[in-house]
């Protein structure tokens, strides 16, 4: 049933920007404040009160739209969305429609079908809303300002994408590119990043597209997974049932793993749309452009060949890395600090990203500090450790960002290299495994392996392992 | 000593800092006269006597101390209800902001009460500003001092009345299609818009943002330039607010010689009052007699100024209105059962019926299917008018004309016909579509004894030009209180 139909997927993505002041006035975006404390008569909608555009989400919004192939528009302007809602104070968003900001770019994307150009439709500069929250003992609801007139770009992609593979990898690519700009953290569990995903089915080989719903509500790639292969479903099974798509705007509920319809084609608003009369057109000079493009941060490519090339690590490495942008930072602090790249790279290709996964942690999350990895790794380069040891170390830095030097004297988790203190060991451990011994002794190799392992964990991991092995050989 | 109510604001300051007046004398005086009057006139919608009094004591310790010596020193003024006063309500003439009390002031008010000026009080006014005769403030109609069974003209009738009625020295006025000319024309005072830009914005509760302008009401020009000097201020809170020359008391007294000045046939074919007429004519040979270079051209276009600019206005105020809803603050009604029962209500009952037929003339040509034909189109007209000003300033050095087709209506004569109302704009919605500086100078009476008004008009930022023209028809022995 399903290989006789094509997915048809454009993307709306909403980004917060990183801005230290809000869109149109001065009030600060600082997250988690106390309600209504970062307002003021602009954000709040006073009688009287102007909108002043911020000039650093007009370069944001430039700088994504330029990392993303967009042309930039020369003459660009504002428009007004008008719509009742409370957490909205002027009952008008300050929006582009007419003259967004860019325009006609693309982000190529490689999966195992190859490579493939995504378009972007768009990037529009917007304020955010408040935020209602609702009491449900008392029934009131109220309205927390704070986020109104947060700075948002909404990136807007051509249906270019057919199955959820090239979605989430369009997206990953996406949010690499806006955190490499430092234009957003991009966090979707957060909000920072917030995703909408227009979805729509055909017959195979048709030409017109189907009708197409709107599903909001996606806060994990997880669940943007989930919804696609969801909808995409539903909607062939009612084609197969003779059954019409409704144009609607749908709701995913990720707990239950279903969507459900919030609005509509009836019920679709005409927003009046006009052009901000409070804001004047936007003129971008060359030289404006060609400013951004030399001040724009090195970008994942060009730090990869970096990587390769200034600290010797293999391609495989350096792409990995780069592939988190938070990575890249703590491996270049830790290198600059005097850690050897190779060394620091596989704490962060092997360990980090174990304890991520295990943690189910992102990697935005890590708090530990370079120079303590760094201290780690010249512990085991001095011998004062082995890796066993290093590897149980790292795990506390992880969690608590311990300092190592104080940590391993501390919790006497020094290397043993006392040979007459190990040969006891040995004796101990040769004389309980007399079956592995035989097994050595009639050419086992592996049983060799054993007998070091035990006496490792006789010794609490602390042993010296060469000194181990040669002595090992001697008793044997 | 003569009647302090008499002086002009630059004269009255001038005795106060030459000692001879104290500045609670004069706030006195005005406080005194409008509990006299204002019964009669309704020039004023709220009076803070506590608060003017209380400034005339820091105004006058400041002078004392020979900090303050700004030519507006101590004078009392009254502020358009639609201007932003910290503290003291501001209602916009409407039901749906009657408990407003602002957290902040409009620059334009702030500057003038850093150069010692006092606010005495909040003027009438039409509701958001939009109509011609202030008779659709939910506060009652103004009555006009010349003929108190006339209108005071509007939207800014009580800015006008106060000023005329000598409960004032000078007031600030909001003009979006007229609204300070007009009224200055049938109140027989100097009334002013500033090119678009100059007086920021910010505090002015917006009726339709690409047209608004807060412009001064005053006994003289010379008032004006005065005022003028002090609130054409670049403000960065304004993103339409731009820097620029605003020495205009230094135009005054230039000799007009060889002015080259534009008369549109338009503004003098049917509907002109012959009395208007005549009296337009009659300032035109003056300043002919003073050496001005006089010149009848075609316009072109004047029968869509109105249509463009109902359109775009009423578009524009559809949206900044929008956020009075009960919400956050002002008029919210009593009982409700839902979010969308609760905007109902508290629109219906907080707004007037002119205020209501704006939102849905605006929202009707905003929308869907109609934007194209309607909205567009008029900023397309809009455009075109601007290339006609252009041309024509190429030519002249100003273009002179009446204000209004004739002197004050009637009370209740007008909002019957509310297209016969919006007809009345035609000369001067003109000055706010294509963003130039326009005055309203009193040159005349009707037999009926009431104001005619001469409007001069100048390409933008020009306001030097409409000075000296206008100071020297005062001069001239014009009809005005100089």
């Amino acid at each position: 049933m399903l290989s006789k139909y094509d997915v048809t997927i454009g993307l709306e993505v909403h980004v917060e920007l990183a801005t230290k002041s809000k869109i149109f006035c001065g009030c600060s975006t600082a997250f988690g404040a106390k309600p209504n404390t970062h307002t003021c008569p602009v954000c709040i909608g006073m009688p009287g009160s102007l909108p002043v555009l911020n000039k650093k989400v007009l370069e944001y919004a430039m700088a994504v739209g330029l990392a993303t192939n967009c042309d930039i528009t020369r003459f660009s302007k504002f428009d007004r969305k008008n719509y009742f809602y409370p957490d909205n104070p002027q009952n008008y968003q300050i929006s582009q429609l007419y003259m967004p900001i860019c325009r006609n770019g693309f982000v190529e994307i490689n999966t195992c079908a190859g490579n493939k150009k995504i378009g972007i439709h768009e990037i529009h500069m917007e304020e955010d809303a408040g935020k209602l929250i609702h009491d449900e003992i008392t029934g009131n609801s109220y309205v927390d300002y704070n986020r109104s007139g947060v700075p948002l770009i909404e990136i807007v992609t051509e249906p270019d994408m057919s199955s959820e593979v090239e979605v989430v990898t369009f997206l990953e690519k996406l949010r690499l590119i806006i955190q490499y700009l430092e234009a957003s953290d991009c966090k979707l569990n957060e909000g920072s990043m917030r995703v909408d995903v227009n979805l729509s089915v055909k017959k195979r080989g048709e030409t017109e597209l189907g009708t197409r719903t709107e599903m909001k509500n996606l806060n994990s790639f997880k669940a943007i997974t989930r919804a696609i292969e969801n909808e995409a479903l539903r909607q062939i099974k009612l084609l197969e049932k003779g059954e019409k798509i409704q144009l609607e705007t749908r709701r995913w509920d990720d707990v239950k793993g279903e969507s459900y319809s919030m609005r509509s084609k009836e019920d679709a608003r005409d927003y009046r749309y006009f052009p901000e009369p409070d804001i004047m057109p936007i003129v971008i000079s060359n030289e404006w452009i060609n400013d951004i493009k030399y001040k724009q941060p090195e970008l994942r490519d060009e730090k990869m060949q970096r990587y390769i090339r200034e600290y010797s690590i293999p391609k495989y490495d350096a792409d990995i890395i780069t592939s988190i942008k938070h990575m890249t930072v703590i491996f270049e602090k830790a290198v600059e600090l005097g850690g050897n790249p190779k060394k620091v790279s596989n704490y962060l290709m092997g360990e980090t990203m174990r304890l991520l996964k295990e943690r189910n942690m992102e990697a935005e999350d890590i708090s530990f500090s370079p120079v303590n990895l760094v201290k780690l790794i010249k512990l085991v380069d001095e011998g004062v450790i082995n890796g066993t040891t290093a590897k149980e170390v790292f795990e506390k830095i992880f969690n608590e960002d311990i300092e190592p030097i104080e940590y391993v004297e501390k919790n006497n988790l020094k290397m043993q290299s006392d040979e007459s203190w190990l040969q006891t060991v040995i004796e101990q451990v040769i004389a309980a495994n007399n079956q592995s011994v035989c097994d050595y002794k009639n050419g086992k190799e592996r049983a060799l392996g054993f007998l070091i392992g035990q006496i490792m964990k006789e010794t609490k991991g602390k042993a010296n392992p060469a000194v181990v092995k040669k002595l090992l050989l001697e008793n044997l | 000593m003569d009647n302090i109510l008499e002086l002009s604001a630059v004269g009255l300051s001038e005795r106060i800092k030459a000692g001879d007046i104290k500045v609670i004398d004069a706030v006195n005086a005005v406080i005194e006269h409008i509990e006299n009057v204002d019964d009669t006139f309704n020039s004023f919608i709220t009076i803070d006597k506590e608060y003017a009094r209380i400034r005339a004591g820091e105004v006058q310790a400041l002078i004392d101390a020979g900090k303050l010596d700004s030519k507006l020193a101590g004078v009392p003024f009254a502020v358009k209800d639609n201007i932003c006063t910290k503290g003291i309500r501001t209602t916009c003439g409407s039901k749906i902001l009657n408990n407003f009390v602002p957290t902040y002031s409009a620059l334009a008010v702030t500057l003038l009460e850093n150069a010692g000026a006092i606010i005495i009080g909040k003027a009438n006014m039409d509701e958001f500003a939009m109509g011609s005769t202030s008779e659709t403030s939910a506060y009652g109609a103004v009555k006009n001092p010349n003929n108190i069974k006339m209108v005071a003209g509007g939207s800014s009738g009580g800015s006008a009345s106060a000023v005329a009625a000598n409960e004032c020295f000078f007031a600030l006025g909001s003009d979006t299609g007229g609204s300070v000319r007009q009224p200055a024309s049938h109140c027989g005072v100097v009334g002013m818009k500033p090119t678009y830009s100059t007086v920021s914005r910010y505090g002015l509760i917006a009726f339709a943002s690409s047209l608004d302008q807060i412009g001064p009401l005053c006994k003289n020009v010379t008032d004006m330039a005065a005022v003028m000097e002090v609130i054409s201020v670049y403000d960065e809170k304004d993103s339409t607010s731009v820097k620029r020359d605003s020495n205009y008391l230094k135009h005054l007294n230039k000799d007009i010689k060889g002015l080259k000045i534009g008369v549109p046939k338009e503004y003098f074919q049917k509907g002109l009052d012959g009395e208007v007429k005549a009296c337009i004519q009659n300032a035109i040979n003056k300043l002919e007699d003073m050496g001005a270079v006089v010149e009848e051209f075609e316009l072109g276009l004047m029968e869509y100024t109105v249509p463009a600019y109902y359109t775009i206005s009423s578009a524009e105020a559809s949206s900044n209105l929008a956020r009075y809803d009960g919400i956050k603050y002002g008029h919210r009604t009593d009982k409700y059962e839902d979010l969308h029962d609760l905007y109902k209500k508290t629109r219906s009952e907080g707004f007037g019926e002119e205020v209501k037929r704006r939102i849905m003339v605006g929202s009707f040509v905003l929308s869907e299917g109609y934007y194209d034909e309607y909205y567009i189109k008029a900023l397309k007209i809009r455009t075109l008018i601007k290339e006609r000003f252009d041309k024509a300033f190429e030519k002249y050095d100003v273009i002179i004309g009446p204000v209004t087709p004739t002197t004050a209506p009637s009370l209740d004569a007008s909002l019957i016909s509310p297209m016969k109302m919006y007809l009345s704009d035609i000369y001067t919605v003109p000055a706010n579509l294509v963003g130039i500086p326009a005055m309203s100078v009193p040159c005349g009476q009707d037999s009926k004894g009431m104001p005619v008004g001469l409007q001069i008009m100048a390409n933008n930022f020009r306001e030097d030009k409409i000075f000296s023209i206008a100071f020297a028809l005062e001069q001239s022995g014009g009809d005005g209180n100089a």
